[in-house]
């Protein structure tokens, strides 16, 4: 089992909320290529070592956040909520 | 089939049992050499086979397979050994049919018995949505020549009498996608199959040799990788090994490895885990599947019940099993089946898939000359194994994508031309 940190609902079980994967930098739609768009689109590091990712606390407050996990390991470390 | 093996026989097996010689190692472990015309990383079945269809079909021979670990390690000794062609796009029916004839005759081929056992597929349907998209996918396979079709309740239980075909189930049976030509192989054979054969034709398979960097000229990233580079050769913890070509075989560590090469790839990694049953007597004629129920269930000629489930939600590199996993394969389960109640699970195990976004691989050339992918097989990876092979042998062979397999290249990304096959693979095995 894995335990994240909801900032609002405290420790939950990872099946309660949702994974939204590795946060990445979203380019202007309006100046982006179609290229830059895609790879922002489709392209992950996916890296096997600490990440930064988006989770939805989906049975819960219903908030987005951001965590920090070790994909290797599965620990994780708690950033500022956003 | 080899050009100087040692030819299994019914006549040998006789001797061997009379006289209780030993039979010689499958495959050799040879030293390593400086360079190589092609080096393969990933040890498994797609990796193997590549080697072997290269040395047959296009006579290059000095060829290395090398591996982190042993032969066949990883998905291919962790999957449920399901095979079928149904799939939902023309592109893929293709490709995973030309799979299904491969492995027809790859008995023969490989003179080592992989058990093929051409049993039945159903893919059951829970839903009326689901029953719309096995109506689509039999019409798209009937255009193909492939034997698909959409059953009622009655007939799933003349094909699979253990299921529970009621209307007052909690999810019941409305129908399901047969497809007769499907069926499961014994996965390590056809591993042991590939390297016995690979080995006969003179390729080299290093095993616990693990890649630390892909090395590059000429591209416009850090050390010369990225687009417009050109491989050189691989750096590995038992040194360094020049060669032209470098072909990415891996799969769960795809990315990893990918990146040594600066192409970076549409790849998460999800672990799947997958439970088998203590023997029993054999009662359940064919596969079953389930999309909505998140399972697959066959079982094997020891009379095992093999069970397998969808991908973990979280992307990890850890292969750990959940409780959440069996308490839930155990409820689905007995939802399709009541009778086995009493049955109790042998062990629990699980594997690495690469996931990509519209569920088909990531096969071919790429943006670095020379670095080739045969990557992103996410719950598919087995039932692919001799037609990848196949096809990127042509692909390395020629310099070209072979025809089946130039919808599934890493430019459809950038193109915006995906192959959306997850009607047809998100679940179903």
């Amino acid at each position: 089992m894995i335990v994240v940190n909801c900032p609002n609902c405290g420790p939950r079980n990872s099946s309660d909320l949702r994974p939204c994967g590795e946060v990445t930098t979203r380019p202007d739609p309006a100046t982006a290529s179609l290229s830059e768009w895609r790879t922002y689109l489709y392209l992950r590091e996916n890296p096997a070592g600490w990440v930064t990712e988006t989770w939805y606390c989906r049975s819960g407050c219903r908030r987005y956040f951001t965590i920090e996990r070790n994909t290797a390991t599965n620990e994780i470390r708690d950033t500022e909520a956003s | 089939m080899a050009k100087h093996g040692y030819t299994y026989s019914a006549g040998k097996l006789v001797k061997h049992g009379l006289t209780r010689g030993d039979w010689p190692r499958m495959w050799s472990r040879p030293e390593a050499r400086s360079s190589y015309d092609v080096v393969i990383i990933g040890g498994g079945l797609h990796g193997l086979a590549t080697a072997y269809y290269l040395a047959k079909e296009h006579g290059i021979t000095n060829v290395a397979v090398v591996d982190k670990g042993y032969l066949g390690g990883g998905g291919s000794g962790r999957n449920t050994a399901i095979v079928r062609s149904n799939y939902l796009t023309p592109e893929g029916v293709a490709f995973y049919d030309r799979s299904l004839s491969l492995y027809n005759s790859m008995a023969q081929d490989l003179n080592l018995n992989v058990m093929f056992s051409r049993r039945g597929h159903l893919t059951l349907a829970h839903t009326d949505s689901a029953l719309r998209t096995m109506h689509w996918r039999a019409e798209v396979n009937k255009l193909q020549g492939i034997d698909s079709s959409v059953i009622d309740p009655q007939e799933v239980k003349k094909q699979a009498p253990s299921l529970d075909v009621s209307s007052d189930t909690r999810y019941p049976i409305l129908g399901a996608l047969h497809h007769p030509p499907g069926g499961i192989v014994r996965h390590d054979a056809v591993v042991w199959g590939y390297a016995r054969a690979a080995d006969h034709l003179g390729v080299h398979m290093l095993q616990e040799t693990e890649v630390t960097d892909i090395l590059c000229e000429g591209g416009e990233g850090p050390d010369g990788k990225g687009t417009g580079g050109r491989v050189t050769g691989v750096r590995t913890n038992r040194g360094d090994i020049s060669t032209p070509a470098v072909v990415n075989c891996t799969a769960g560590w795809a990315s990893l490895i990918s990146n040594m090469a600066g192409v970076p790839l549409p790849i998460t990694t999800h672990p799947l885990q997958a439970a088998v049953t203590e023997p029993c007597k054999v009662f359940l004629p064919t596969v079953v599947v389930s999309g909505s129920l998140h399972v697959y269930v066959s079982q094997t000629d020891r009379g095992e019940l093999v069970f397998g489930a969808s991908v973990d939600p979280v992307g990890t590199y850890r292969v750990n099993g959940t409780l959440e996993f069996t308490e839930e394969l155990a409820a689905h389960v007995l939802e399709l089946m009541p009778g086995i109640s009493k049955m109790r699970l042998l062990r629990q195990w699980s594997g690495l898939c690469d996931m990509t976004p519209d569920y088909s691989p990531v096969m071919g050339t790429t943006q670095v000359d020379g670095y080739f992918v045969d990557v992103g097989w996410g719950t598919y990876g087995f039932k692919a194994g001799p037609v990848a092979g196949e096809t990127m042998a042509e692909t390395i062979a020629t310099g070209r994508d072979a025809d089946l397999i130039a919808p599934f290249t890493i430019s459809r990304f950038t193109e915006g031309d995906l192959v959306g096959e997850k009607g047809a693979a998100a679940v179903g095995h």
